[in-house]
């Protein structure tokens, strides 16, 4: 009787920590985010994607509906090369549809953006997003505005 | 020839210290070897695991719950200077899950099982029990070492992801409870920043890194000691400051492996 309720409590403590495990991977992390479907691929080039990173968010009204998957250079175009995967749902993004990175509030992270266009062709899996708008630049941005200032006097 | 003494000392101390280290490695072998028949007879270990982990269980929900409250309230007092009070889920989630729950829940295993691990098998080595075992032909790595490292090895994991689902718990009790968090705005952004395999898996592959460890520092105190009441107390001494520097050694390296890009 004594062994048998040991084996009960056991029980109990490994069911717990395979709960607490459970709570950690659904509850915690984004596992559940990434099962949610599969998702197709887009491309995009930008000439300086900042600090964007793998898994950065992709947004369209500001709710998500990717993430990037990849981000590459290309030797060729000179500019980076940007693989975003859309989930299966937001499939009717039209051929013109424009990316450009912004960030989250003063010092949040980096995300794409994405704004609808007006074709009335969708965007397919391996598609390319002709128009994007890269990552502000600080010190590219204080340059310009020292830059016309002085030009203004 | 005096002088030549305190390297005398110097190089017994070293080659003692290079015997032991062998022993304990044999020893894990032996331990190894005795898996087969330890996994034939599950009872031993669901035994075991109940001195072992259910035992310990009561220390770590506790300690995890105090430890994920000071996160939430010192992490606030942190962030909300500027004015990212709602980042609090993600500090607190990334802190326990990597680091503070497989860490503090080893130390406290190391404190709580591995010290009673030590001392029950050094008093078995002391009563001559173990002897006594291979008198009768039954193998004692089989008997009582083998489900003894099992349970350990077993139960670290799942008391380094209770202390961690716990200390989560009492981090959002502080954080939106008491201090006014946003309650989406933690979990949210807890859900997004916190990666299942990077974060969560590697978290459970050190706990049973250290599981390991600390269990066979243990059980080989334990078998190593001198079999006097002095020696299983000193053997205690050294399971204890020894685990949880390995267990502290170990961490870094392992962070160093898992988390760098």
């Amino acid at each position: 009787m004594a062994s048998r309720s040991v084996e009960i409590i056991v029980g109990l403590f490994v069911a717990l920590g395979l709960a607490a495990l459970f709570v950690l991977a659904m509850k915690v992390s984004n596992l559940s985010a990434l099962q949610q479907g599969g998702g197709y691929e887009l491309t995009a080039y930008f000439s300086n994607v900042g600090g964007l990173k793998v898994r950065s968010a992709v947004s369209a009204s500001g709710v998500t509906v990717g993430r990037v998957v990849d981000i590459s250079y290309d030797d060729r175009t000179y500019n980076a090369k940007v693989t975003l995967e859309i989930r299966d749902r937001y499939d009717q993004f039209p051929i013109d549809t424009s990316a450009s990175i912004y960030t989250s509030g003063l010092l949040g992270e980096q995300y794409i953006s994405l704004a609808p266009g007006a074709e009335s062709e969708y965007l397919k899996d391996g598609g390319q997003i002709r128009h994007t708008q890269s990552a502000v630049v600080l010190e590219q941005l204080i340059g310009q505005f020292l830059y016309s200032k002085g030009q203004g006097n | 020839m005096a002088l030549l003494e305190p390297v005398v000392r110097l190089g017994r101390g070293g080659l003692g210290f290079f015997q032991r280290l062998g022993r304990a490695h044999l020893f894990a072998l032996e331990v190894v070897r005795a898996m087969g028949a330890t996994l034939v007879r599950p009872r031993l270990v669901i035994e075991q695991m109940y001195s072992v982990g259910v035992l310990t269980f009561v220390i770590t929900v506790v300690a995890g719950l105090f430890v994920g409250m000071v996160l939430g309230l010192q992490g606030y007092y942190t962030l909300v200077d500027f004015g990212a009070e709602d980042s609090l889920g993600v500090l607190v989630a990334l802190s326990l899950v990597r680091e503070l729950g497989p860490v503090v829940a080893a130390l406290l295993f190391a404190g709580r099982a591995g010290s009673a691990l030590t001392a029950e098998i050094g008093l078995m080595k002391a009563t001559e029990q173990l002897s006594a075992l291979e008198m009768m032909a039954v193998d004692p790595f089989r008997r009582v070492i083998g489900p003894r490292f099992l349970a350990g090895f077993l139960s670290m994991p799942l008391l380094a992801a209770l202390f961690s689902a716990v200390g989560i718990g009492g981090g959002y009790f502080v954080a939106v409870g008491l201090l006014g968090v946003d309650a989406g705005a933690f979990w949210s952004q807890m859900h997004s920043s916190v990666d299942f395999y990077d974060d969560i898996m590697n978290g459970v592959i050190k706990s049973l890194v250290f599981g390991a460890v600390v269990t066979w520092i243990a059980l080989f105190e334990g078998y190593d000691c001198v079999p006097t009441s002095e020696g299983v107390s000193r053997a205690t001494t050294r399971t204890v400051v020894h685990a949880s520097l390995a267990v502290l050694g170990l961490d870094f390296v392992l962070t160093a492996l898992m988390f760098g890009e």
